[in-house]
C-alpha cells in the first residue's frame, strides 16, 4: 500500500526541486497530447520552447516580446506574493490591472493633448492609486467586517471589466474615432506613450518597474521587518500575534501593494504595448500571475524566472499554432498542466511517500 | 533613439526581403488572423471558410495559415508579426480591433499586404480595407420580420453602436415598418460581438415583453435556442440567423439567415497578388458581389412574401435597389434623404442616429 505521511517541516529539497520535476512532467504529458492531436511531439515542443529564443527567423523578434509579455506577469506576480506569503488572498489582481489602466489613462487623456513631461508620471502614480485603492475594497471590508478577501476580489474582477466596457464605449471613447469603441491611442501621444527604453529589447518601463519590483521584495523578505512579520503571519498566525504583529494592518498593506503594482502593470500596457483603453483590453495577465507566483515559490527570483518561462510558453504556444496548426486550446492545456503538474508536485514538499502497512514503517 | 529605431526596422525590413526571395517562394503564403475560435459557428467561422475558399480555388499555388482567439491588443501586434516573419505574402486580420496592430506591422513589412476588415485606417501602402454590405440582408430581413410578427414588436440584439450596427438597425425597421407601419423596434445593446450568455439574457427578456421576432448582430446561437425553448413552451417566436447559415434552428425559430460570405473576396485578392494586378483598395461589396447571401427561407413564412424577399434580393444585387433610399427622415424629424434620393457611402459609413419611428436613444 502506497500512502503519504505528513512531513514535520516542508522538505527543503523538493520545495526548490518541485518546479523543475513539474516542468518536466509537463513536457512528458504535453508532448503525449501533441502525439495525439497527430503533431510531432519534439517538433512542437521544439517550436515553443526553442524556436522564440534561437530561431534564425524568429528569434530576433521573439526575444524582444518575452519581455514584454512577461514585465506584467513578473510586476503582478511579486505583489501577490507579499499577501500570499502572509496567508492573503488577492485572486482580483486582473480587476486592480484593469483599474490601474483606467484611472491612469483617465487622468492622462484628461490633459489631452497638452506634451508636458510631467503627463507620464503623473499617469504613473494614478495607475497605482488605481491599483490600490481597488484593492483597498476586499481590504477594507476584510478588516471591518470580516468578509472574505478571495471572494470580494475575485468579483470585483467583473465590476471592473464592465467599467472597462463603459469606458471603452462612452466616457473614454477615442472623440475622433468614428463612433467605434476604444480611446485615443496612448502610446502614439508623445507625452503618455510608454516606448522601447533601448530599441530592439522589448524593455519599456514596465519591465523596468518589474525588475526594480523584484529587488525591492527580494530585499524585503531578506532584509526588512515587514518581510519577517509576513512570513509569521503564513507560518504562524499566533506567534505573529505576540511577536506584535498588527493583523489588520497587515492585510491593508499587502493587499494595497499588491494592487499597486498590478495598477501600474496595467498603466504600464495601456500606455505601450496596448497601447489603448479597448473592451478587451485585459488578456488575463492577473490571473496568469497566480500562477507565476507559485510556480516561482513565492520568491522573488523564482517569480522572475517563472514570469519568463511563462512568456516563452505563450509566445512559442502562438508560434506553434500557426506552424504546426496545433489548436489554440491544446496551447492553453499545456499550460494548465503546468499548474496542475505543480501543485501534484508539491504534495512531495509536504508529505513523504510510504509504502508498506500504516504503523509499521 | 528614434532614428535608430527607423534603421532597426529598414534593416529588419530588408533582412527580411532577402530571405523571402531566397527561400524561393513557390507558394504563395496566405496568414488569416481570427478574434474567435473557428468553432464560434458565427463571425470567425465564415472567415475560416473564406481561407478554405482560397486554398480550394488555388490548390498547390497557395500555402494558408491562421491564427484563431487573438485578443485585440499587444498579442494581435506579435501573432501578424511573426505571421510576416514566418513569409506570408498577404494577411487578413479579420476584427475591426486589430486596426492599429496591422497598420503598426504593416509599417515594418513594406513587401506584405496587409487586409484589415471592417476598419477605416489604411496609412501605409499595403494596408488596405474591406467590408460587407450587411445593411443591404437586414433590409431583407426586416421586410420578413414585419410580416412575421403579430405582437407588432420585433427584438435587435445590438453589439456595440457603431455606424455599421445602426446601419442594420435603421435598414431592418425601415422595410419592417414600410409592410407594417405599426411595427415596434425594441432594441438591447449587449456590448460584445459573441456572449452567449448574455445574448440569451437579452433574448429572453425580449421575449418576455412580447416581442416575436427576434434579430441579432451578435455571433453565437444562444438567442436561437432561447426562441426555441419559448415556442417549446406553447410561444411563437421567430430569429434569424446571423453570420452563418445556423441552420440547425429551422424550420423554427429560424426562418431566414444572413450570411457573411468572405470566399469571393479572399479568392480575388489572393487571386491579384498572385497575377500582380493587386492594388490597395478600400473594398465594400455586398449583394452583387456575393458577399452578404440570404440563406435558405423556410416554409414557416408565407410563399408571397418569401417570393418578396427574394425579389428584394434580386433587385438589391442588380443594383436597382438601394436599402437607404429617401423619402427617410431622422428620429430628430430632420430630413436623412429626400424623395428618391439615395445615401451616400459617406452618409452610411458615419450613421449615429436612429432614423423615425424607432424610440429610445443610441447609447453615447
Amino acid at each position: 500500500m502506497i500512502w503519504l505521511e505528513k512531513r514535520p517541516a516542508p522538505s527543503r529539497t523538493w520545495s526548490a526541486a518541485s518546479p523543475i520535476v513539474a516542468v518536466f512532467l509537463t513536457l512528458i504529458a504535453g508532448g503525449i497530447m501533441f502525439a495525439i492531436l497527430g503533431k510531432n511531439p519534439f517538433e512542437a515542443l521544439r517550436t515553443i520552447f526553442w524556436d522564440p529564443l534561437f530561431h534564425e527567423q524568429f528569434a530576433s523578434f521573439s526575444r524582444p516580446q518575452l519581455l514584454v509579455k512577461a514585465g506584467p506577469l513578473i510586476l503582478i506576480a511579486i505583489g501577490l506574493s507579499f499577501g500570499f506569503r502572509a496567508g492573503i488572498w488577492n485572486i482580483g489582481a486582473e480587476g486592480q490591472y484593469i483599474m490601474g489602466a483606467i484611472v491612469g489613462a483617465a487622468v492622462g487623456l484628461a490633459l489631452y493633448p497638452s506634451e508636458s513631461v510631467l503627463i507620464f508620471p503623473l499617469m504613473v502614480v494614478a495607475g497605482a492609486l488605481g491599483g490600490w485603492a481597488w484593492a483597498m475594497i476586499p481590504g477594507l471590508l476584510k478588516v471591518r467586517f470580516g468578509t472574505n478577501e478571495i471572494l470580494v476580489s475575485l468579483m470585483l474582477v467583473y465590476v471592473a471589466e464592465n467599467i472597462l466596457a463603459s469606458a471603452a464605449v462612452g466616457w473614454l471613447k477615442n472623440p475622433d474615432g468614428a463612433g467605434f469603441p476604444g480611446s485615443r491611442n496612448l502610446s502614439q501621444w508623445e507625452a503618455s506613450a510608454n516606448p522601447e527604453l533601448i530599441a530592439g529589447t522589448g524593455a519599456h518601463w514596465g519591465v523596468m518597474a518589474a525588475v526594480i519590483a523584484v529587488v525591492f521584495a527580494y530585499v524585503v523578505f531578506t532584509k526588512h521587518i515587514l518581510g519577517f512579520h509576513i512570513r509569521l503571519s503564513g507560518e504562524a498566525p499566533r506567534a505573529a500575534r505576540f511577536a506584535g504583529v498588527n493583523p489588520n494592518l497587515l492585510v491593508l498593506v499587502c493587499l494595497g501593494l499588491s494592487g499597486a503594482l498590478a495598477g501600474l502593470a496595467g498603466l504600464f500596457e495601456v500606455t505601450g504595448p496596448a497601447g489603448q483603453i479597448g473592451i478587451d483590453f485585459n488578456v488575463g495577465y492577473g490571473f496568469t500571475a497566480i500562477i507565476v507566483a507559485f510556480l516561482g515559490r513565492l520568491h522573488p527570483i523564482g517569480i522572475l524566472l517563472a514570469g519568463l518561462l511563462m512568456a516563452l510558453t505563450y509566445i512559442g504556444g502562438e508560434l506553434a499554432s500557426f506552424m504546426l496548426s496545433i489548436p489554440g486550446a491544446a496551447i492553453q492545456a499545456f499550460q494548465g498542466m503546468l499548474l496542475f503538474f505543480l501543485l501534484g508536485v508539491d504534495v512531495a514538499t509536504h508529505y513523504r511517500v510510504r509504502f508498506g502497512r500504516k504503523g509499521v514503517a | 533613439m528614434k532614428l535608430t529605431k527607423l534603421l532597426a526596422s529598414a534593416a529588419l525590413a530588408v533582412g527580411l526581403a532577402t530571405t523571402a526571395f531566397a527561400d524561393g517562394h513557390e507558394k504563395t503564403k496566405v496568414g488569416f488572423v481570427y478574434v474567435g475560435p473557428i468553432g464560434d459557428g458565427g463571425w470567425t467561422y465564415q472567415h475560416d471558410q473564406g481561407r478554405l475558399a482560397v486554398e480550394a480555388e488555388f490548390g498547390d499555388a497557395v500555402e494558408t495559415v491562421f491564427q484563431e482567439s487573438v485578443p485585440e491588443g499587444p498579442d494581435a501586434e506579435r501573432v501578424m508579426t511573426q505571421m510576416a516573419l514566418s513569409g506570408a505574402d498577404i494577411i487578413f486580420t479579420t476584427s475591426f480591433g486589430y486596426m492599429d496592430a496591422t497598420n503598426n506591422v504593416a509599417a515594418k513589412f513594406p513587401d506584405i499586404k496587409f487586409e484589415h476588415a471592417t476598419g477605416y485606417k489604411r496609412l501605409h501602402d499595403n494596408v488596405s480595407t474591406y467590408d460587407a454590405r450587411f445593411y443591404e440582408g437586414r433590409a431583407v430581413l426586416g421586410h420578413i420580420a414585419g410580416n412575421m410578427t403579430e405582437t407588432n414588436k420585433i427584438g435587435y440584439i445590438a453589439s456595440f453602436p457603431i455606424p455599421e450596427v445602426i446601419q442594420g438597425i435603421n435598414s431592418a425597421y425601415l422595410h419592417a415598418s414600410k409592410v407594417n407601419p405599426d411595427v415596434e423596434m425594441v432594441v438591447i445593446w449587449a456590448y460584445t460581438w459573441f456572449d452567449p450568455a448574455k445574448e440569451a439574457d437579452a433574448a429572453k427578456a425580449m421575449i418576455e415583453q412580447g416581442v416575436d421576432v427576434i434579430m441579432q448582430h451578435t455571433d453565437s446561437t444562444a438567442p436561437q435556442a432561447a426562441a426555441q425553448e419559448a415556442n417549446a413552451n406553447g410561444g411563437r417566436v421567430f430569429t434569424f440567423g446571423q453570420a452563418s447559415d445556423m441552420a440547425a434552428f429551422g424550420p423554427k425559430p429560424r426562418i431566414a439567415s444572413i450570411i457573411d460570405d468572405w470566399s469571393p473576396y479572399y479568392i480575388k485578392r489572393v487571386g491579384q497578388l498572385m497575377d500582380g494586378t493587386y492594388e490597395q483598395t478600400a473594398s465594400w461589396g455586398g449583394m452583387p458581389e456575393g458577399e452578404v447571401v440570404i440563406g435558405e427561407i423556410t416554409d414557416e413564412v408565407p410563399a408571397s412574401v418569401k417570393a418578396e424577399a427574394l425579389a428584394m434580393v434580386e433587385a438589391i444585387s442588380n443594383g436597382t435597389y438601394h436599402p437607404f433610399t429617401g423619402p427617410i427622415t431622422k428620429q430628430d424629424g430632420t430630413v436623412f434623404l429626400a424623395e428618391g434620393e439615395v445615401a451616400t457611402d459617406v452618409q452610411l459609413v458615419t450613421m449615429d442616429f436612429y432614423v423615425e419611428g424607432i424610440t429610445g436613444d443610441i447609447p453615447n
